[in-house]
């Protein structure tokens, strides 16, 4: 492959970690949902890139799940979600932001320091895909931990999903079969997750994870 | 006659399945242990065949089941053929004293299915060609004999003893795991065959460290031997048969199987850890024999002595097997089985001679016993021999082995290291010494229970035992009393084992004269077991005859003899404690930190002179406590954990995996 095709591609998976830092220190529900699309776009289109580099038309289809379903549907869901809690005016309160951005930085370091040594088997090419793949994942649990409402922990969820699609499309050969069964599952925590926030809020009129901490034990 | 073995194992697990209907009704219970007795022989017997079998290839049985990668691989070798007619002897004549004594369990239903499966897991770690069904059966063995200690669930004692053997036998298990883990190398071949080609190097000394560990748990190495004494006698008798005749040398099947013969060629070192835990356990093990006085704790200590001895002759092998020495390593090598099968045979006889008593009488404690020999001639007979047959005295087999084991000791000058050169005379004394004190215990032992007066009621009232135990116990005794007479044919049988583990065999012995047994040369040593019989059959009769005749007639009656018996409560006699009292002051300060405290009133004063021993286990306290202490905290520490929130579950797994990240990161 030429220079150029690999640089695309790594200036799309790069775009995706950018868009991790971005969604990890956005505190309103709108912004935040159109970040998280941003980053499903930027990942179909470095699947579809992949399609395209290895001739794989399979992947083409990943993408496009990639595109439908977490580009569009789920934040078009979980934006009609936000509306009907009520919280789409809520400013949330992020952990401090600098040390967070920090610690997200020595994250990427490490998953690069990780991974380049690990596939040293694989080609230059692979190897820095992975990299950016872990990377992601990293950040969307960072996100998951640094978050208290439930519905940026859902999006940090999603975005860590979206790295392991980046690293397995990457990897050459994973089948379809497991890329649709990982984008159903998807699908269904979204639904479970969705049903389970209407269901907190009806007991306890917040989706603030605290709220929960403290009646553990006789609800739910 | 693989095919035959492994039916065998099936149709064990089938009876434990009947078991669980047949149990209900005392024919059916029965029944059950008439065709475990039926089976165990039948299997015994294809194990005889094979190991007289002139060499022939593993024939070994596939079994479509295991591990995804792997199949299983049943088979008899002469090693596992040696131990599986040592264990399926043991279990034919056991499971025959269980016709009879079986009965008397209070809840059957929960003895017997378990039983043909403890048999039948045994056998299957025997007949493993693979880890995999090696693990099984390990697994299978551990589990049934756990739920047989637990079957008289209702004495807290015997709960407690139950979670202590269970722990220790999964802690076992984890250990064996990771040795075949270790075997089978990267590409995780783990039938023997495939771990002998590949005997990845390196990793012998773990194998040997785990193997001491896992196999050494099992059958009772100090200080691994915590659970043993407990677990032993908190089962039915014949049980406690089996856990501590049989179930302990499918443990030393286990060590062989692994350091002699997967874990590729050793290395004179690997025989000093070994030599000094096994000279360590067999003192120990006789020195708890001696301070107990329950009758089956006392044995299951003994078997902790026991399995001492054979880890001695062990130890000498690995020993001489590493310095090229190979026909001295065969010597030490087949002294260690022939214990083995000396052991199985004469504990399991205690222990159904220990039961017969319990039934009997109702009682386990010494103090509380006496006098039996009237009342039970037929098992006191047996327990007599059996006794004699522990203590190594010729003419039974315990003298041959130990004496074999001894042979092997004095060839250690020929070693080329001085330091096992240095140790092994040491470990002689120590099994020398512990030799004597197990004579003392077992003196102890056959006088307290069987000689003197009752010392209770129920002693007093005891009736002989069931025809089935009888004969069971007898024919134990019986095959002892040959196994000494007739020592070359049980070391000639031994040779392919001999070849099989150490590379060489005993020179044949039965063309010698007399049935003696030259183990090394003729101007050197030898030992005819008939010969000695004879002489001793000789003396007594010379003895008799001249008691009876030489000796005066003449009738005399006086009034009885006041010295010792200066009233004539039983409670007077000679006593347990009292025996064990000058072995307890020589040994008992450092070894079980005894305190003595004497409470003498004054001249005059009625009230009651008071002796009171403490003793007091210091491996327990040195090496189990602070291990408990230090779990309890933890979990008490670890408990916190269940209340954390969400938020704080993902943080700990997202610092989980960071800091494995950076463990991989910073690796190399």
């Amino acid at each position: 492959m030429s220079p150029l095709d690999s640089d695309i591609a790594h200036l799309l998976a790069g775009s995706m970690v950018l868009l991790s830092f971005l969604l990890l220190y956005q505190d309103r529900m709108f912004a935040l949902l159109n970040v998280f699309a941003l980053h499903a776009y930027a990942l179909a289109c470095s699947v579809a890139w992949q399609a395209y580099l290895q001739r794989a038309p399979h992947l083409f289809i990943t993408a496009l799940i990639a595109l439908l379903f977490k580009g569009v549907i789920i934040p078009l869901a979980l934006r009609r979600i936000v509306v009907r809690l009520g919280i789409h005016r809520s400013i949330e309160t992020v952990v401090s932001v600098g040390p967070t951005m920090l610690f997200g930085i020595a994250l990427v370091g490490l998953s690069i320091v990780v991974m380049l040594p690990v596939t040293q088997a694989e080609g230059p090419f692979v190897r820095e895909d992975l990299a950016f793949a872990l990377s992601v994942l990293l950040l969307g649990f960072l996100m998951m931990v640094t978050r208290r409402n439930a519905v940026s922990q859902v999006i940090g969820f999603m975005s860590l999903e979206n790295g392991l699609v980046l690293a397995a499309s990457g990897a050459r050969g994973m089948p379809l079969v497991v890329e649709i069964s990982v984008g159903f599952s998807v699908l269904i925590a979204f639904i479970v997750i969705g049903i389970f926030l209407f269901r907190i809020r009806e007991r306890f009129d917040t989706v603030d994870l605290q709220a929960l901490d403290m009646s553990r034990g006789e609800a739910l | 006659m693989s095919q035959l073995a492994a039916s065998g194992v099936g149709l064990l697990l089938a009876l434990s399945v009947l078991g669980i209907f047949a149990a209900r009704r005392t024919p059916g219970t029965r029944l059950i242990y008439a065709a475990c007795a039926a089976v165990c022989a039948g299997l015994a017997g294809v194990a005889l065949l094979r190991l007289l079998a002139p060499a022939g290839g593993l024939e070994s049985v596939e079994i479509p089941i295991g591990l995804p990668l792997g199949r299983t691989f049943l088979g008899l070798d002469p090693l596992s053929a040696a131990f599986a007619l040592i264990v399926n002897l043991a279990a034919a004549i056991v499971s025959g004293y269980a016709i009879g004594y079986g009965v008397h369990a209070r809840e059957p239903q929960r003895v017997v299915p378990f039983y043909p499966a403890f048999i039948a897991g045994m056998n299957l770690v025997l007949l493993a060609q693979d880890a995999f069904s090696f693990l099984v059966g390990w697994e299978l063995m551990s589990l049934a004999s756990w739920a047989l200690v637990l079957s008289e669930h209702r004495s807290p004692e015997n709960r407690h003893a139950a979670l202590v053997y269970l722990i220790m036998a999964s802690g076992g298990a984890l250990t064996l795991l990771l040795a075949f883990g270790l075997l089978a190398g990267p590409e995780g071949g783990y039938s023997f065959e495939a771990i002998r080609r590949v005997s990845a190097s390196g990793v012998g000394p773990i194998v040997l460290l785990l193997a001491l560990l896992g196999a050494g748990s099992k059958a009772g190495l100090v200080p691994l031997h915590a659970w043993l004494p407990l677990a032993h006698p908190a089962a039915p008798s014949h049980v406690s048969a089996l856990m501590s005749g049989v179930m302990t040398k499918v443990a030393v099947y286990g060590f062989v199987r692994l350091v002699f013969d997967l874990a590729g060629p050793p290395a004179w070192w690997w025989s000093v850890p070994v030599l000094v835990i096994a000279a360590v356990t067999a003192l120990l093990g006789v020195l708890y024999a001696l301070m107990e006085h329950d009758l089956k704790r006392l044995l299951a200590y003994h078997t902790v002595e026991n399995i001492g001895i054979i880890f001695i002759g062990l130890g000498l092998a690995l020993a001489f097997e590493a310095s090229g020495l190979r026909a001295a390593a065969a010597l030490a090598f087949a002294a260690a089985i022939f214990h083995v099968f000396n052991h199985s045979l004469f504990k399991s006889l205690l222990f159904m001679g220990s039961g017969a008593v319990l039934n009997a009488t109702g009682e386990r404690d010494m103090e509380r016993l006496g006098g039996l020999i009237k009342a039970m001639p037929a098992t006191a007979v047996a327990f007599l021999v059996g006794c004699i047959a522990i203590s190594a005295l010729p003419p039974f087999n315990g003298f041959v082995s130990e004496w074999l084991t001894f042979q092997a000791i004095l060839l250690s000058p020929q070693l080329p290291q001085w330091v096992p050169r240095l140790l092994v005379p040491a470990v002689g004394a120590t099994l020398a010494c512990s030799a004597a004190l197990a004579a003392a215990c077992f003196v102890k032992a056959f006088g307290m229970t069987f000689l003197g007066r009752p010392r209770t009621q129920a002693a007093s009232s005891a009736a002989e035992t069931d025809r089935c135990s009888q004969i069971a116990m007898l024919s134990l005794a019986l095959l002892c009393l040959l196994a000494g007479i007739l020592p070359g044919f049980v070391i000639d049988s031994l040779g392919a084992v001999t070849q099989m583990a150490v590379g060489a065999r005993l020179a044949p012995q039965s063309g010698q004269a007399w049935l003696r047994i030259v183990p090394i040369d003729i101007h050197r040593s030898a030992y005819s077991g008939l010969l000695v019989f004879v002489m001793i059959l000789l003396a007594a009769a010379a003895t008799a005859f001249a008691v009876r005749r030489v000796a005066s007639h003449a009738l005399r009656r006086s009034a009885a003899w006041d010295c010792g018996f200066p009233d004539a409560s039983p409670a007077t006699q000679y006593t347990a404690g009292s025996f064990a009292q000058p072995i307890r002051r020589v040994f008992g300060s450092v070894v079980f930190r005894a305190r003595e405290q004497l409470t003498m009133p004054r001249p005059g004063d009625t009230a009651v002179a008071r002796l009171q021993v403490e003793l007091r286990d210091t491996v327990w306290d040195a090496l189990y406590t602070p291990i408990i202490r230090f779990v309890a905290a933890t979990a008490e520490r670890l408990n916190r954990m269940q209340f954390l929130t969400i938020r704080n579950y993902l943080t700990l797994v997202f610092a989980a995996l960071v800091a494995l990240l950076i463990i991989v990161g910073t690796w190399r």
